[in-house]
């Protein structure tokens, strides 16, 4: 009798330590699927690469090893794992430390006009400066209408050269 | 033979051409001295009147509960700015000096610490000032704008400044003893 009473509780006692492994598991899981997922290293290099930290100037963050850097791609992952888009990681960082963290300056007119408009002035006037190094002073059809008695000069050469041959 | 006794007529490049290539040439040279200068020249320098800026400060790290901090409200006060970021070996040399100096001025009210984060992630440097028990007020250099003004050449850098809001002393590098801060201070509050 006591032997059956003492199986019953060690079969409750079971049963509840296994609804116990199955609830704890279960809300484990609601936590981790409520973060989110860890994003990888290419997830964070893919927006890492996109900015530089103002510390180490011209090493892109994604393969910068300095500390600084190290941290600023922690907190990409961290901001990943919010569920912060790419964007809004970039405007962040923009925010915090200036547009020079960017790879690609701000989307703006004058950034992209003042270049193409220096290149397109620089580009015309080579074509004009070599076109009139191109162009002969003067046409040969220009040069046979010039008779050369008409330089008194000339005229004179010429005739001192027919004396010499 | 006679072409080349006919005397060509010269021409040359438009005026407004030559002007616009002097133009950009000067002004590329402008930019390119301007650069240089600013690169020579160091930190700002004692004797300036430091101008206006505004420092947002981390929760936690306010000051007479203000959450961001106007330079020129500080006038009548000497002030000390120090640049930091977790991420640097060096201030961590100067971080209990700095601590202990801001706990003897503190009740004189006549003096004030200012800690501006350079360049780093809120999270570490919290991590920073709970570390080493910073209580003096905190707060980010967004977008790095007083580190430029200041031209600072890396950190820690500290600034002493004035009751009248005139820059006295530049320590470049990390204090060494307490006696260095009190050096500055002290002659400032006379």
């Amino acid at each position: 009798m006591y032997k059956l009473k003492f199986l019953q509780i060690t079969n409750y006692g079971l049963l509840l330590a296994v609804l116990a492994a199955f609830t704890f598991a279960f809300t484990n899981q609601t936590i981790v699927f409520a973060q989110g997922p860890t994003p990888t290293d290419d997830e964070v290099n893919r927006i890492a690469k996109q900015l530089y930290c103002p510390v180490c100037e011209s090493t892109p963050l994604d393969v910068c090893p300095t500390e600084a850097c190290r941290q600023w791609r922690d907190l990409i992952r961290t901001m990943l794992t919010e569920g912060k888009s790419e964007a809004e990681i970039k405007q962040y960082f923009v925010a915090q430390y200036g547009a020079r963290v960017l790879a690609e300056p701000p989307n703006r007119l004058v950034t992209y006009l003042v270049p193409a408009v220096a290149i397109l002035l620089g580009a015309f006037m080579l074509f004009r400066g070599f076109q009139m190094w191109m162009k002969p002073s003067i046409t040969e059809t220009d040069a046979a209408d010039v008779k050369p008695a008409q330089d008194p000069y000339i005229a004179r050469l010429e005739e001192e050269l027919k004396k010499q041959k | 033979m006679t072409e080349s006794s006919i005397p060509a007529p010269r021409r040359g490049v438009p005026i407004w051409a030559q002007i616009v290539v002097w133009v950009f040439l000067v002004g590329l040279l402008a930019i390119v001295a301007l650069g240089l200068r600013r690169a020579q020249q160091g930190t700002v320098q004692p004797g300036q009147v430091i101008d206006n800026f505004t420092l947002p400060l981390y929760s936690g790290y306010e000051l007479d509960g203000k959450s961001e901090i106007h330079l020129e409200d500080l006038r009548g006060k000497v002030v000390v700015l120090n640049f930091w970021a977790s991420w640097c070996k060096p201030c961590e040399q100067e971080a209990a000096e700095l601590q202990q100096a801001w706990t003897e001025y503190e009740p004189t009210g006549q003096v004030v610490f200012l800690g501006i984060d350079y360049v780093d992630t809120e999270p570490e440097a919290r991590v920073y000032l709970k570390k080493f028990g910073i209580t003096y007020a905190n707060g980010p250099d967004l977008a790095t704008r007083i580190s430029q003004y200041f031209r600072i050449k890396g950190v820690p850098e500290t600034y002493f400044i004035d009751k009248d809001g005139v820059l006295q002393y530049v320590q470049v590098g990390p204090f060494t003893s307490i006696d260095q801060i009190h050096a500055q201070i002290d002659p400032l509050l006379k």
